[in-house]
C-alpha cells in the first residue's frame, strides 16, 4: 500500500485535550439549568420481596419535595435488549428482584432533601427466599425470579458445528477443564447522571450515555413519543466500558419527574449505586473440552457454560451468545459445540463490559490450552502458533475473517518478551505466560431491530474555508473517536486536522450513529466520515477545475492545497476554493453513511459475533510469586496487536494500555462480593480494588503491519480486543511460575497461596507414601533376608 | 472563627472565605458541607470532579495551601481563609502549564474525568520535587484512579515535564 497520508497515521493531539486538562470540559453532572431540581431513586433493601404497599404521603409533605413517583406514575411497558425478553420496568410494581431494584423516585430542591424524602417513603415488603448462587439457580425447588421463566433460565443456547463427538473420538488426546469467573464492574470514574427537561411535548435529556441513539429509541418507545420529539445529548463522558450503553432508571424516572414538575431534573447514581446499576460482567462457569492430535492441533472444542445474569436480561442475552461465538476466532478448528444457560438470580443484572462476554471464556480456553500443551510436552507458544488462524478463512460458526495476523503477533511477542530464553532460565517462582485474543470490529447487526444504517456523518465547510465541522452521532467516551474521526475527515477532504471542529452525539443535530460499543466507531463511523469527506473533496476539485481551467481528474487536494497532478505551477488553497464554492454554488457539504454487508450463517443466534472485520492480538506476561504469601508481582507485559491501519498511534496504544489495565485488574484483584442477603459488601473503588499507578508493571505495546481490505484505509478495532488475552495470560504465567493452576477468577494471592499449600501437601503426602513404600519394601527385604539367613 | 448564622429552617450556617485561585469568595455553608460541593455548586468550579465522595478516586483533588487533598474529605469550614488551587487555576492567562501541555501531547488524557486531579497531584509533586524518579511519580499519583490509561502515558507525561520535554519524539 502506498502510504502518503498527510493526516492519518500521526499521533496528533486530542481535539478535546485543552478543555480536559483545564477543567473546562463539562460532563453531565457539571451542567446546571435555571430552576433545576435534584432527583434520586428509592431502591429495594431486599434481594427478593413482594411489595405489599407503598405510602409516599409523608415524603410528599416534606418541604422542598416537588414530586414523588412510583409505578403508578410511569408507563407499565417493560424494556430490555431483546423483544423476546423485555423483562424490566421503570419501577417495580409487584415485587423487587435484587438489592437496588427501583421502587420510587423523588424530585427536590436540593440533594439533602432527596435523601430525607427517600427515608420518608414507607414501603412494606413481604420478604421472599432469594436465588443467590447461580450454579444452583436451575435446581428443582429454587425460588422463581420471574414467574414466566421456568427454572430461572433466561437464555438457553445449544449450537453445534461439524461433528464434535467423531472428532473427539479420533483425537490423540482429549482433556476437559473447568473454570469459574467472577463478577466485575466497569467502574468508570464518572458516575452516571442525566438531566431531563421538557419543552411542551418535546423531551431533552443530557445523559452520560454511550449511545444517544439507542436511548432515543427506547425513551420514545417507553413514552410512546415520536423519535423526533426526543433529544438525547451526550456532553463530555467520563468513561463507559459498556456500563453506560443502555437506558437506566435515571433517564426514565428523570423524564417523568421533569414532566410532573415542569422543571429540569438532574438524576444521578453515587458510587455504590453504580455497582448496583452499571450492569457488570457476568460471572461464568466454564467447562472446556478439546481433542488434539499428537502435534497439539485442535480437532474439536466443546464449551459448556453457565452465566449469572442477575435479575434482568439487560444486554446479557448478547453477552451469552458472545461468550461462545468469539471462542473459535484465534485458533482454527472445524468442530465446535457451544452450550450455555444464562440464569436469573436475585443479584444486580449483568450486561456488557469491555470485551463483552468474551474475556472469561478466553481465560478458560487459554488456561486449558496450556494444560493440553503441558500434557503433550509442547511449548505454549508453539501450540498457539500451530493452531493460529490464517487470513481469509471462515470460522465454524460462519464468521468470515479477512485480515488476520495472529501468527505474526505471536512470533513478534515471542521475540519482544524474550520468551525462549525466559522459558529455559526462569527460576521457580518466576513465570511467563502467553495468551491470544480477538474481537469484533463493530457488530454486524444493529443493537435493536431496524434497517437504518449503522453510521452517518455530515461535514460542513465554513463559508470562508478556514474550518470544517464534522457532525457525527458517534460517541467519544474517552477512547478518542472525536479526534480519530476528525483525522479521517481531514484526510478524505485533503484538509488539515488543526482546522477541524466536531459536533457529536446530539440526536437533534448530528446524524444517526449507533454509538460506542462493540468497538465499532473507527471502522463504521469512520467509513461514513470518509464518504462525507470524499464528497467535499469532489466538489472542491470540481470548483478548482473551473478556477484553474484544468480537468478535475488531473487535480489533487492534500493538506489544504489543490494542485495539478501532472504539471507544476499554480496551486490554490482549500480556503479560496471553498469560499468560491459557497459564493457560486452554495454551502459546501459532504454526507456519508455506512451499512454493513449481510454477514453470518443461518442458525439460531448466528448474528451475534458477526462483524465486517476482526482484530487479533497476543500478550505475554511475566510474574514473580512469593511462595510464602502467594503475592503476585508483575514483572512486565508485552502486547502485539493486529488492528489494521493505525489512525493515531498514541491513542491506539492508550487503548491497549487501558484494556490491559482492566484485564489485569480482573485477572488478579477486582471482584464484587455479596453477603448472604444479596447485598454488595464492597461497593467502593478502593475495596473493589481498582489498580493504582504503583501497581502497574512496565507495558510494551506494538502493532504488526496490517491492512483490513474492507475497512476505511484498512482499519480494524483495538479498544476491546486487548482485554481478551489478559486473564488467560496471567493464569498461564502463574502456572509456569509455580506449577499450580488456579481454576477461578480472580487469581488472588490467597488462592495462589492455597494452591501452593495444597501442592506442597500433595507432594508431602506423595513423599510420605513413597518413603512408607520404601520402608515397607526394606522391611520385606529385611524379613526375607532374615528368613533366608536366620541368625 | 467563622461567623455563624442560623436560618429560619433552624440550620446553622457559617460565613467563610475561600481563597480560590487567587480570588476571595465569601460563602455561606452548612457545617457538614464538603469542599467539593461548595466549589462545584456555589462557585461553579466544576473542573473539580466527583467520582466517589469517599476519598478513593482522587478526581476531586485540589491543592490546599499547596498540598494535594481529596476535597471530598475536607469540610468547607476547614478551608476557611486558606489558599485553594483548583484545576481552573493551573493555566495562567490562557497559557497552559507545562504539565497540561505534556499530558495532551503524550495522549495521557482519555475520558478526562481523572485529569484535573491528576494534573494537580503531578503539579504538586513537581513543585516539591522537580526531578522525581518514576517510582516517585507513581507514588505521587497513586491517590488518583484512572480507569482508561493504565497510567502508562500519564507517567510518561509527568516524567517528560520534569525533564523539560513536553512533546514526545513520535509527535
Amino acid at each position: 500500500m502506498s502510504d502518503n497520508h498527510k493526516v492519518i497515521g500521526r499521533s496528533v493531539p486530542r481535539i478535546d485535550g485543552p478543555e480536559k486538562v483545564t477543567g473546562a470540559a463539562k460532563y453531565t453532572g457539571d451542567l446546571k439549568f435555571p430552576n433545576m431540581l435534584y432527583g434520586k431513586i428509592l431502591t429495594s433493601p431486599h434481594a427478593h420481596a413482594r411489595i405489599v404497599s407503598i405510602d409516599t404521603s409523608e415524603a410528599e409533605r416534606l418541604p422542598g419535595v416537588k414530586a414523588v413517583i412510583t409505578h403508578k406514575d410511569v408507563p407499565a411497558l417493560k424494556y430490555g435488549l431483546s423483544p423476546a425478553r423485555w423483562d424490566e420496568s421503570i419501577f417495580c410494581s409487584d415485587k423487587v428482584r435484587f438489592v437496588g431494584d427501583k421502587v420510587a423516585a423523588v424530585a427536590c430542591l436540593d440533594e439533602d432533601t432527596c435523601y430525607k424524602a427517600l427515608k420518608l417513603i414507607k414501603v412494606e415488603y413481604e420478604v421472599l427466599p432469594a436465588v443467590l448462587d447461580f450454579l444452583h439457580a436451575m435446581d428443582e425447588g429454587q425460588p422463581q425470579v420471574h414467574e414466566e421463566y421456568a427454572r430461572n433460565i433466561n437464555t438457553e443456547i445449544h449450537q453445534e458445528f461439524g461433528d464434535v463427538e467423531k472428532a473427539l473420538a479420533e483425537a490423540h488426546h482429549v482433556r476437559t477443564d473447568t473454570f469459574v469467573g467472577q463478577r466485575t464492574y466497569q467502574s468508570p470514574i464518572e458516575p452516571h447522571s442525566a438531566i431531563s427537561m421538557w419543552d411542551k411535548e418535546k423531551l431533552t435529556i443530557y445523559s452520560s450515555t454511550q449511545s444517544p441513539h439507542y436511548f432515543q429509541h427506547y425513551i420514545a418507545r417507553e413514552f410512546d413519543m415520536p423519535m423526533g420529539d426526543v433529544r438525547i445529548i451526550k456532553p463530555y463522558l467520563g468513561g463507559g466500558f459498556g456500563g453506560k450503553l443502555e437506558p437506566t432508571g435515571l433517564e426514565f424516572a428523570g423524564a417523568v419527574l421533569a414532566k410532573l414538575t415542569g422543571r429540569p431534573v438532574r438524576t444521578f447514581y453515587d458510587r455504590a449505586e453504580m455497582f448496583a446499576h452499571n450492569r457488570g460482567r457476568h460471572a461464568q462457569y466454564m467447562e472446556i473440552t478439546t481433542g488434539v492430535d499428537k502435534n497439539g492441533k485442535i480437532l474439536a472444542a466443546k464449551a459448556n457454560f453457565i452465566m449469572d445474569g442477575g435479575a434482568y436480561t439487560s444486554l446479557g442475552i448478547a453477552s451469552a451468545y458472545y461468550a461462545g461465538a468469539l471462542l473459535p476466532l484465534t485458533y482454527e478448528f472445524d468442530n465446535y459445540q457451544f452450550d450455555m444457560f444464562r440464569v436469573y438470580t436475585n443479584l444486580p443484572a449483568c450486561g456488557a463490559q469491555r470485551g463483552h462476554g468474551a474475556p472469561q471464556p478466553k481465560y478458560a480456553f487459554e488456561s486449558h490450552l496450556d494444560n493440553v500443551a503441558a500434557d503433550l510436552g509442547i511449548d505454549p507458544m508453539d501450540i498457539r502458533i500451530i493452531n493460529a488462524r490464517r487470513p481469509n478463512t471462515v470460522t465454524p460458526n460462519d464468521f468470515r475473517v479477512n485480515s488476520c495476523k495472529i501468527k505474526e503477533c505471536l512470533e513478534r511477542v515471542r521475540v519482544m518478551s524474550g520468551w525462549d530464553e525466559k522459558k529455559k532460565n526462569l527460576p521457580l517462582g518466576r513465570g511467563i505466560g502467553v495468551a491470544t485474543g480477538s474481537f469484533v470490529t463493530g457488530a454486524g447487526y444493529p443493537i435493536y431491530r431496524t434497517d437504518l444504517p449503522h453510521a452517518a456523518a455530515f461535514i460542513k465547510v465554513c463559508e470562508d474555508g478556514t474550518a470544517a465541522t464534522l457532525y457525527t452521532g458517534s460517541v467519544d467516551i474517552g477512547q478518542g473517536s472525536d479526534t480519530v474521526l476528525c483525522q479521517m475527515a481531514a484526510e478524505a477532504m485533503g484538509y488539515r486536522y488543526e482546522q477541524m471542529k466536531i459536533v457529536a452525539a446530539d440526536t437533534e443535530i448530528t446524524p444517526l450513529d449507533f454509538g460506542a460499543y462493540a468497538s465499532r466507531q473507527t471502522y463504521m463511523s469512520g467509513a461514513a466520515v470518509k464518504q462525507a469527506g470524499e464528497e467535499v473533496k469532489r466538489q472542491v476539485l470540481e470548483m478548482a477545475s473551473a478556477m484553474l481551467g484544468l480537468p478535475a481528474d488531473d487535480l489533487e487536494c492534500a493538506d489544504g492545497r489543490i494542485f495539478s497532478k501532472s504539471r507544476d505551477g499554480k496551486s490554490l488553497s482549500f480556503e479560496e476554493v471553498a469560499r468560491k464554492h459557497f459564493v457560486l454554488r452554495g454551502p459546501l457539504l459532504g454526507r456519508g453513511s455506512y451499512t454493513p454487508p449481510k454477514l453470518g450463517g443461518n442458525f439460531k443466534g448466528a448474528a451475534v459475533g458477526t462483524s465486517p472485520a476482526y482484530s487479533f492480538g497476543a500478550q505475554v506476561g511475566e510474574v514473580a510469586i512469593d511462595e510464602e504469601t502467594g503475592e503476585i508481582s508483575v514483572v512486565g507485559i508485552w502486547d502485539v496487536h493486529d488492528c489494521g491501519k493505525v489512525i493515531n498511534p498514541r491513542l491506539l496504544h492508550g487503548q491497549v494500555h487501558g484494556a490491559l489495565y482492566m484485564g489485569m485488574g480482573e485477572a488478579v484483584w477486582e471482584e464484587v462480593i455479596f453477603d448472604d442477603k444479596g447485598r454488595i459488601k464492597n461497593p467502593e473503588l478502593a475495596n473493589y480494588r481498582l489498580l493504582t499507578a504503583v501497581d502497574m508493571p512496565p507495558i510494551t505495546s506494538e502493532v504488526v503491519d496490517s491492512y483490513e481490505p474492507t475497512g476505511p484505509w484498512g482499519v480494524k478495532e483495538v479498544g476491546e480486543g486487548a482485554t481478551n488475552p489478559t486473564l488467560g495470560m496471567f493464569s498461564n504465567a502463574i502456572f509456569d511460575a509455580m506449577g499450580v493452576r488456579v481454576n477461578s477468577l480472580p487469581l488472588s494471592y490467597e488462592k495462589v497461596w492455597r494452591a501452593l499449600k495444597e501442592k506442597r501437601e500433595r507432594e508431602e503426602y506423595a513423599r510420605r507414601q513413597a518413603s512408607a513404600r520404601r520402608e515397607e519394601a526394606q522391611l520385606e527385604t529385611g524379613a526375607a533376608t532374615l528368613y533366608a539367613n536366620p541368625i | 472563627m467563622a461567623q455563624e448564622i442560623t436560618g429560619k429552617d433552624g440550620v446553622k450556617r457559617y460565613l467563610i472565605t475561600l481563597n480560590v485561585n487567587g480570588d476571595a469568595h465569601s460563602v455561606l455553608v452548612k457545617g457538614n458541607a464538603i469542599l467539593t460541593n461548595v466549589l462545584r455548586e456555589q462557585l461553579d468550579l466544576t473542573g473539580t470532579k466527583k467520582g466517589c465522595e469517599l476519598g478513593d478516586c482522587g478526581s476531586c483533588t485540589v491543592l490546599l495551601d499547596g498540598r494535594p487533598v481529596d476535597s471530598c474529605l475536607v469540610l468547607a469550614v476547614e478551608a476557611d481563609g486558606r489558599e485553594i488551587t483548583t484545576i481552573e487555576g493551573v493555566a495562567a492567562n490562557g497559557r497552559l502549564d507545562a504539565i497540561q501541555e505534556s499530558m495532551i501531547n503524550h495522549a495521557a488524557v482519555q475520558c478526562g474525568y481523572c485529569t484535573p486531579g491528576m494534573v494537580l497531584s503531578a503539579k504538586a509533586l513537581l513543585t516539591r520535587n522537580p526531578n522525581p524518579s518514576e517510582q516517585e511519580v507513581r507514588e505521587a499519583i497513586s491517590g488518583n484512579l484512572c480507569r482508561c490509561t493504565g497510567y502508562v502515558h500519564i507517567v510518561e507525561a509527568v516524567m517528560a515535564t520534569a525533564q523539560g520535554r513536553v512533546t514526545p519524539d513520535d509527535h
